[in-house]
């Protein structure tokens, strides 16, 4: 079932400068369970494009199957969505973005859609660098199937029903890193403050943008032993970095209390703030950041914050070369030749 | 023997040795003589080194199947001599490369042996290594062209087109033809029994294989979108198109793409790239053979159940599994119209000849944005990748793309109702968006879970209900857009019919001819497209035996028959060929013969 919000608002709510206000960035209630991390992201999704004032028109946001796949209905009523199969959202965004490169793509996707079944089309939407963000909504488990262990639970967490991962969790991000994402981030669903500019700056990135972010199950992995719980998570988060998101034109107060501050512009001319915290990594570095990625690992933490960017970052529509305008809104005048060039063809053959 | 223009030559060759191109020189000129051709290519799964061979079937009458029987073989390769030797039929001739004694053991006593020697001529006549190799191909093409009465200055007209700006090969060319004819005019007497005479009956054709048809149909159709995995037979049906639209396609002032083409990791990623493409409103296809069908099973699902256009070309190879992947069969028919689990059913058309494969892909386009259900075109591998002699290909430049039901900005803001999936008109179809058309109106929910009309997640039964039964009544309404069949009667209609499709339509029809020349009345129908129209229906049932001619062991042409049309099986009789090769006219003959089958005087 879905269940609408009530439509009726507060006529003085605040607009943004799209002239829109933030509950016509929202979707319909949630039927994940009470808790979830998920409605956490979701809720950013909300308020990084209210910010932004993105025009829900001119977004798509797709999603593959499991519980993260769900959220797309929970946030961006007002856009057109996709829930596509198990594991392959990421080909059919690719097919959405070729078709209209004009829009914004957000794909949404959960460790099991990205990390088991999807690996393939994640892994091959990266080495394109497909411009869309894709969020993964990670907890470490199966939750609509019942709480079994996915291929990003870490090895050595236990489960609720006591038993112990013996596998090798997949870090999506090194991965990521590795196959040449262009725009890589990890968060936790509960530190908002962190997320919403994470998103605000995937979205505004030409490129592949990734944010995994560990999002607790509370139902089957919140458990003690588990190291996606939303206590483990809270104790083992070590932020790399933060930022501030600067939309386009905004102009840029300078007052940070942090001593590195670098100013990222961006494709659509927006401007993130930069905030190093760790002095142990340049994320600007693949082998900087993967070095700090496995260090972390090896000490059961986890690195938050903007892991690693590419500022000479070119999209699948520049590698392909393919035309400004929209492949959709090509015509007839366009696309078909005519008959004089198909009789040049046919004297070819004869 | 024959005669005149009526005659089967088949050139065995060891595969990788440039052997491919002056087979098909040889068809080429014998259709620039005016005389109907059919080449048709036997090749192993191999880049180099197995036999392969290459089959080129002469008919005054214009029959253009496949043909048993070889008049004249031509022997490259010593690996294949024995068993080449005994396909020939007695009285017929044997050519082959005399530099090496021919083992006596193979040695037939009813055939003739014509030994040229290739290697020994090209030896003396070529210093480069390579051309040593490639010419002695064209050396047997002049030794060929003697024997045949070929005309000495068509094939050279052929070599000036092919090596245009490169005129410096049309020499040595030139010269290896020369050598073989010049050497079968000093050692043998010529020409054969049967050979080419020039006619007119090819002026108005062409001669191209499917793919490159179908790819040139995707390209008239409007497709900008195209996503694919590498896989035998249909590869060269999505390379064509990018060669096709790397001219035909590029914008005039930026020199930018009006296309794109993305090799995807594999099936799945094809089609679903596909279906985002169609999604988003582009006209998007993917091609595949074999396995790959079988890989894009779910999303087919997910296209017919959230009703999203897409055109899948399926160019049919020997199955099952890997199966025989360089060899034709048309096995992927229940698969097609069936595929991905729960309820579903997909529009199939059936092109028979390149000139069907440009037209029924260009239409494909319409039709599939007509229904928003998915069009599979059904191509094999003997008309995908065999030159075909075909009709000219003609587009009507009035005529625009039929999009189907998309609603523009305008339509939504004088609209009050819109549900993506409410039947408005009652033919089942219902009105789609396009993201980023309307700023408020027309979002909404695609997905592959039960939904209600407007497009919200239902488990709803009686929802489900209203809405699977709805998508029904588009395949009712399919009936109306797709090409009915083509019917083969005389004035003296048969109570016995031969019903055929794509492949088998040219040896069908000879076969029709045939026994009718032999005093059987026989009717014919070709089957255009799936799900089938009443015509079909009424034709079948005004027949009280229908052989239903399909390259598969199981019938499945005649299951669908079955299935959808509810004829008594008696009715259909099996008139199967599966060994890979395509059918023949004579396979067919025999096997309606085996029947009660009386002649009507």
């Amino acid at each position: 079932m879905s269940f609408n919000k009530p439509k009726f608002a507060h006529p003085r709510l605040p607009k943004n400068e799209a002239g829109y206000t933030r509950k016509y960035y929202e979707g319909s209630l949630s039927t994940l369970c009470a808790g979830c991390g998920h409605d956490s992201i979701s809720a950013a999704i909300v308020d990084a494009c209210f910010e932004m004032n993105i025009e829900p028109h001119k977004v798509a946001k797709l999603s593959g199957i499991g519980c993260s796949s769900k959220t797309p209905a929970y946030y961006l009523s007002n856009s057109h969505g996709f829930n596509s199969v198990h594991g392959r959202m990421p080909s059919v965004t690719t097919g959405a973005n070729l078709a209209n490169r004009s829009l914004t793509y957000l794909g949404v996707s959960g460790d099991g859609d990205t990390a088991s079944i999807g690996m393939g089309q994640f892994i091959h939407a990266v080495r394109r660098n497909l411009n869309m963000t894709y969020i993964v909504m990670n907890n470490g488990c199966y939750g609509l199937t019942k709480g079994q262990d996915s291929a990003t639970a870490d090895y050595g967490s236990v489960s609720k029903s006591g038993h112990m991962n013996t596998f090798e969790g997949i870090d999506l991000c090194a991965l990521a890193i590795q196959l040449g994402a262009t725009y890589v981030a990890q968060s936790f669903s509960g530190d908002k403050h962190q997320l919403i500019p994470l998103i605000k700056g995937a979205l505004a990135h030409s490129g592949f943008s990734f944010i995994n972010v560990v999002s607790p199950c509370v139902t089957f992995n919140n458990n003690q032993g588990s190291t996606k719980s939303y206590d483990y998570v809270r104790e083992h988060n070590e932020a790399v970095s933060s930022l501030d998101f600067v939309p386009v034109k905004e102009e840029i107060s300078a007052s940070y209390e942090h001593s590195v501050v670098t100013p990222i512009e961006m494709h659509d001319g927006s401007v993130m703030q930069f905030h190093k915290l760790s002095p142990k990594w340049n994320p600007e570095d693949k082998l900087s950041v993967l070095s700090a990625l496995i260090t972390a690992k090896d000490k059961f933490e986890i690195l938050t914050g903007l892991l690693y960017f590419d500022k000479e970052s070119k999209e699948l529509h520049e590698m392909l070369n393919t035309t400004d305008t929209p492949l959709n809104q090509l015509t007839e005048k366009e696309l078909n030749p005519g008959n004089e060039i198909l009789s040049k063809i046919n004297a070819s053959h004869r | 023997m024959h005669g005149v223009n009526d005659f089967v030559v088949k050139f065995a060759n060891v595969n990788g040795t440039g052997s491919a191109s002056a087979n098909f020189l040889f068809a080429k000129a014998i259709f620039r003589m005016g005389v109907p051709v059919s080449a048709k290519n036997i090749f192993p799964s191999n880049i180099q080194g197995l036999p392969t061979w290459y089959e080129v079937r002469v008919s005054e009458k214009g029959y253009l199947g496949r043909k048993e029987g070889i008049d004249l073989m031509v022997s490259v390769n010593p690996q294949s001599f024995k068993s080449d030797i005994a396909s020939v039929k007695s009285g017929g001739y044997f050519l082959y490369d005399s530099t090496k004694k021919l083992h006596e053991e193979f040695l037939r006593e009813d055939i003739h042996f014509i030994g040229i020697p290739l290697m020994e001529l090209c030896n003396e006549a070529f210093t480069d290594p390579r051309q040593k190799q490639l010419f002695k191909n064209i050396v047997y093409v002049g030794a060929l062209a003697k024997l045949l009465n070929l005309d000495l200055t068509t094939i050279e007209g052929l070599f000036a087109e092919q090596f245009k700006g490169k005129e410096k090969l049309i020499i040595p060319n030139m010269k290896a033809l020369k050598l073989g004819s010049d050497y079968v005019e000093s050692h043998f007497s010529y020409p054969l029994e049967f050979y080419v005479e020039k006619r007119d009956l090819t002026k108005n054709k062409i001669m191209i294989d499917g793919n490159a048809a179908a790819a040139l149909g995707a390209v008239y159709g409007g497709a900008t979108v195209v996503s694919w995995y590498p896989i035998t037979p249909s590869t060269s049906l999505v390379s064509s198109f990018e060669k096709y639209a790397q001219k035909m396609r590029l914008d005039p002032v930026t020199g930018k793409n009006n296309y794109s083409v993305v090799q995807a990791e594999d099936e799945l990623a094809a089609i679903g790239m596909a279906i985002g493409a169609n999604w988003n409103g582009a006209r998007s296809f993917t091609a595949t053979s074999g396995a790959g069908i079988s890989l894009m099973n779910e999303f087919l699902g997910l296209a017919f159940y959230s009703e999203i256009p897409l055109v899948l070309v399926d160019v049919q190879r020997g199955g099952p599994s890997t199966g025989m992947p360089t060899r034709t069969q048309q096995s992927d028919l229940t698969t097609c119209a069936y595929a991905s689990h729960g309820d579903t059913k997909h529009v199939m058309l059936f092109p028979s000849t390149p000139n069907e494969c440009f037209h029924m892909m260009a239409d494909a386009f319409d039709y599939t944005e007509m229904l928003q259900t998915p069009v599979i075109v059904m191509s094999d591998l003997d008309l995908g990748m065999n030159d075909h002699v075909t009709d000219p290909f003609i587009w009507d430049d009035n005529r625009k793309f039929k999009r189907g039901k998309v609603l523009s900005s305008e339509q939504l803001n004088t609209m009050t109702n819109w549900g993506r999936y409410l039947d408005v008109d009652g033919d089942g179809v219902p009105y789609r968006t396009i993201p980023g058309t309307h700023p408020t109106k027309g979002s909404y929910f695609t997905r592959g879970s039960s939904h209600d009309e407007y497009a919200r997640y239902s488990e709803d039964s009686d929802t489900y209900k209203r809405i699977v039964d709805r998508i029904a009544v588009k395949f009712e309404t399919a009936k109306k857009i797709i090409p009915g069949p083509e019917l083969f009667q005389t004035s003296d209609t048969s109570d016995k019919a031969l019903l055929f499709f794509g492949t088998t339509t040219d040896s069908a029809l000879e076969a029709i001819d045939t026994l009718r020349n032999d005093g059987f009345s026989i009717d014919g129908i070709r089957i255009k497209s799936f799900p089938f129209s009443s015509e079909v229906d009424h034709f079948i049932q005004s027949h009280k035996e229908v052989y239903v001619v399909e390259q598969n062991k199981f019938g499945q042409m005649r299951s669908l028959l079955i299935n959808e049309l509810n004829i008594d099986p008696h009715k259909l009789i099996s008139v199967v060929h599966y060994d890979g090769t395509p059918i023949t006219a004579e396979s067919i003959i025999s096997q309606v013969h085996k029947h009660v089958f009386l002649p009507t005087n």
